[in-house]
């Protein structure tokens, strides 16, 4: 027999650039967001409010992940934001590697906020730390209200969750309370926002938290 | 669907203490219930993905791991088995993670000297 023990974590390799992406961001000061979701969730129009209501505030910066196209990086970058397109070729997660490649291209040092936005998925991203301060994990209103208990993984992971297309609710039966109660079940840590990209509801509420979060990284 | 990139991450580790034309019979990871991977698609993604390499025809045991968790607020020990996160003794959702998210390769055995065709 010749058996030889390892005990080494399987992602040690992402977990070691993530580290290095962490320090880097934090060298240059900036509040370093995750955000993932299920595809059509909103995190594209959740990214396009909050430059709307925090670019005169705080100087920003995207990294789009897609499987395939720069459709979101085209959409962001009309809005005068730096923004690096990563497209993972039918990969579906963003890996720190690819993180760290996209930081060649953009100026952290004129950056207080960068917001990467994750491949649509509530599975894969959650293995993968990125670097970033905080995942944020985005619910819509046409989903349904057990996906916390579905995707345990992800909400235990993240730090916030942001409940999207509330404008909907007159029109479906969606139970929000249970939501929030399947969520909070899963992680009693998570800090809760209910927005409209439509209307633009609790998307003030949500960037005056995020404004505060800068300041105290700075 | 990201089980082939963490079959190629186990792989690269692998490689690293396998010497110089010696072969791999097994390797045995350790895979946390919380940690979204699918057993039997690690599986079958590994079988692929070690083709041509000293890995080939090596079996990969998987050791679950079950999620255990201790309440903060009553300090009991607990096997969480349903997506609900409570206590079973008081109710509390406010737990400590002690296990179930591990992805790690644990040992792997190499083949004796000389059986290298074996």
């Amino acid at each position: 027999m010749s058996v030889i023990t390892i005990h080494r974590k399987v992602l040690d390799k992402n977990d070691e650039i993530a580290r290095h992406n962490r320090e880097v961001f934090r060298r240059h000061g900036a509040l370093v967001l995750n955000v993932v979701s299920s595809p059509g969730a909103g995190k594209t129009s959740i990214l396009e409010r909050t430059i709307e209501c925090l670019g005169g505030f705080l100087r920003i910066g995207v990294i789009e992940g897609d499987v395939q196209t720069d459709f979101d990086a085209q959409r962001v970058a009309r809005y005068r934001v730096p923004v690096v397109q990563i497209i993972t070729n039918g990969g579906c997660h963003l890996e720190a590697r690819l993180v760290q490649d996209a930081m060649a291209n953009l100026d952290l040092g004129r950056m207080d906020l960068l917001i990467i936005e994750n491949v649509g998925n509530l599975v894969c991203p959650a293995n993968y730390d990125l670097g970033e301060d905080m995942k944020v994990v985005v619910i819509s209103t046409t989903e349904g209200e057990d996906k916390p208990l579905k995707y345990p993984g992800m909400f235990r992971n993240a730090s916030i969750l942001i409940i999207n297309k509330i404008d909907l609710l007159p029109y479906l039966q969606f139970d929000i309370a249970a939501l929030r109660r399947h969520a909070l079940q899963i992680n009693p840590a998570l800090r809760v926002f209910e927005t409209s990209c439509t209307t633009n509801a609790g998307i003030p509420e949500w960037c005056a938290w995020l404004k505060e979060q800068r300041l105290s990284v700075s | 669907m990201h089980e082939l990139s963490i079959a190629q991450s186990i792989t690269e580790i692998v490689h690293q203490y396998v010497p110089d034309g010696r072969r791999v019979q097994w390797v045995k990871v350790g895979v946390g219930e919380l940690s979204g991977i699918v057993p039997d698609s690690l599986e079958f993604c590994f079988s692929v993905i070690v083709a041509d390499t000293p890995l080939e025809g090596a079996r990969l045991i998987i050791d679950q791991i079950p999620i255990q968790a201790r309440c903060r607020q009553c300090d009991s020990d607990l096997r969480i088995e349903s997506a609900l996160f409570a206590c079973s003794a008081c109710g509390s959702a406010d737990l400590q993670m002690l296990s179930g998210t591990e992805l790690k390769v644990v040992e792997i055995e190499l083949n004796e000297k000389g059986s290298v065709d074996a």
